[in-house]
């Protein structure tokens, strides 16, 4: 059983829709007990890091999420999801996240070429760093569905995979049994559930 | 590099597939859902969903329909039609849809861009225009394109995106439903005005109509069309092949 976390905003229902569609049995929850006992966590997210931060305080998932972190538990986060892994968000301000992961969450104003559109939206592929086991049922060079105007900084150690967007920006990461895509892969068609797939089976 | 995108638009109304020819005359297509997984099937890269109804029967179906389709389709679903409040876009986020375009409710209540892009983000909320030359001007209409707001459409658009939306969608009034090509003046300008993501809509005959979208508006980011699609006209797949011959980065 794979428990995805609700803490009130965001596209749970796609992400739950496409855990299906590949076999898996997952329950959309912010019961501490329903996360503690399942084996997988999923951290999505659409939404604002301080509104989404804030949330997971004080509805006492962070404690929670960061305890199975520590126990060893498969766990992803997606798009703000995998932001607020990291130590700390700059998004309207500087906010604390739950520092599964190092490294700070940075406007991509900050370095992609000034003619660059921003949110980073579409359709963009995969350079792999190195071999991951969330990307076994891929290729390189697949197409993957982004939507944001940050990125994860400061995290080098960290990275699996980037995308390239006038610069190389962090497209995943992984730290131990802690995943994270920029990306969505709930909405990038037959790539993202063969990604969902091997996270799935780890 | 990120890839131009192909995005088929369902107008909904009573939980039928429409479209019209400068907005007018709507006619019965098909199933919105089979539709959906049909486009999905073929490479679009997002699909737009407008709800065009008014009635409370008829917005419930809507959601019934967006619903289905997220449950069965794994790309972009961007949700227009009726957003006027944080409630509206919640109610179609819960069902499935990744961004939400806001038009009309923008004009009545500019601050629902603010207050949406704060509790969703940015990249959530898609301003979408309905834009007709009046009297030299660009000029933005509210009402599905029925009321001239007086309001110059370039503008109007800064000032949106300053207050946070994500994306924009421009439809060419003048063009829309003709089937002549995308409205090229209008879009170089709103391109050149903004730094977010622009998506083309209106006036997309063939497969041609595309390739001079991008060609001659290189920053563009996606073309939008409706019936071209529906009826067959022009096959995404197709379409994808002759971007790629030309040099154009499109996902196959």
């Amino acid at each position: 059983m794979i428990a995805i976390i609700d803490y009130g905003v965001g596209n749970l229902f796609s992400l739950k829709s496409s855990l299906k569609e590949i076999g898996a049995e997952a329950v959309v929850t912010s019961d501490e007990k329903v996360i503690a006992e399942a084996d997988r966590i999923i951290l999505p997210g659409v939404g604002a890091f301080e509104d989404a931060a804030r949330k997971l305080r004080e509805s006492g998932m962070a404690d929670v999420v960061k305890r199975e972190a520590a126990a060893g538990k498969p766990m992803m986060g997606i798009c703000l999801g995998m932001q607020l892994m990291f130590d700390v968000g700059y998004e309207y301000g500087k906010h604390e996240g739950l520092g599964l992961i190092s490294g700070s969450v940075r406007p991509i104003a900050d370095v992609i070429p000034a003619d660059y559109k921003i949110p980073h939206i579409g359709w963009n592929l995969l350079k792999f760093k190195g071999e991951s086991p969330l990307f076994k049922y891929i290729k390189e060079g697949d197409y993957v569905y982004f939507v944001h105007s940050y990125y994860a900084a400061e995290c080098d150690e960290s990275v699996i995979a980037v995308t390239e967007y006038g610069t190389d920006l962090t497209a995943a990461v992984a730290n131990g049994n802690v995943y994270g895509c920029q990306f969505h892969p709930e909405k990038s068609g037959e790539v993202g559930m063969k990604i969902l797939k091997a996270f799935v089976e780890l | 590099m990120i890839t131009k995108r192909i995005i088929p638009c369902l107008d909904v109304r009573d939980g039928r597939v429409v479209k019209g020819v400068n907005f007018e005359n709507l006619g019965d297509v098909a199933s919105p859902v089979d539709m959906a997984k049909l486009y999905t099937k073929s490479g679009a890269d997002e699909l737009v969903f407008y709800d065009i109804t008014a009635s409370a029967e008829g917005r419930k179906l809507f959601t019934e329909i967006l619903t289905e389709t997220a449950s069965n389709v794994f790309i972009p679903l961007t949700v227009g039609g009726g957003i006027s409040s944080i409630a509206d876009f919640d109610r179609v986020l819960k069902c499935g849809a990744d961004k939400v375009s806001v038009n009309s409710g923008a004009i009545r209540n500019p601050g629902i861009i603010t207050e949406a892009a704060k509790l969703y983000g940015d990249q959530c909320v898609v301003l979408s225009c309905d834009i007709k030359r009046v009297g030299g001007e660009f000029r933005v209409f509210a009402r599905g394109g029925r009321d001239d707001t007086g309001m110059e459409a370039i503008e109007w658009i800064k000032r949106c995106v300053g207050m946070g939306a994500g994306e924009v969608v421009v439809n060419s009034i003048d063009t829309d439903g003709v089937k002549q090509g995308f409205d090229i003046e209008m879009l170089d300008a709103v391109c050149k005005a903004v730094s977010v993501p622009v998506i083309a809509s209106g006036g997309a005959g063939s497969i041609e109509d595309f390739i001079e979208l991008f060609r001659k508006v290189p920053t563009i980011d996606a073309g939008l069309a409706a019936s071209i699609f529906h009826f067959g006209e022009v096959s995404i797949s197709d379409l994808k092949a002759r971007m790629a011959e030309e040099g154009i980065p499109v996902r196959r």
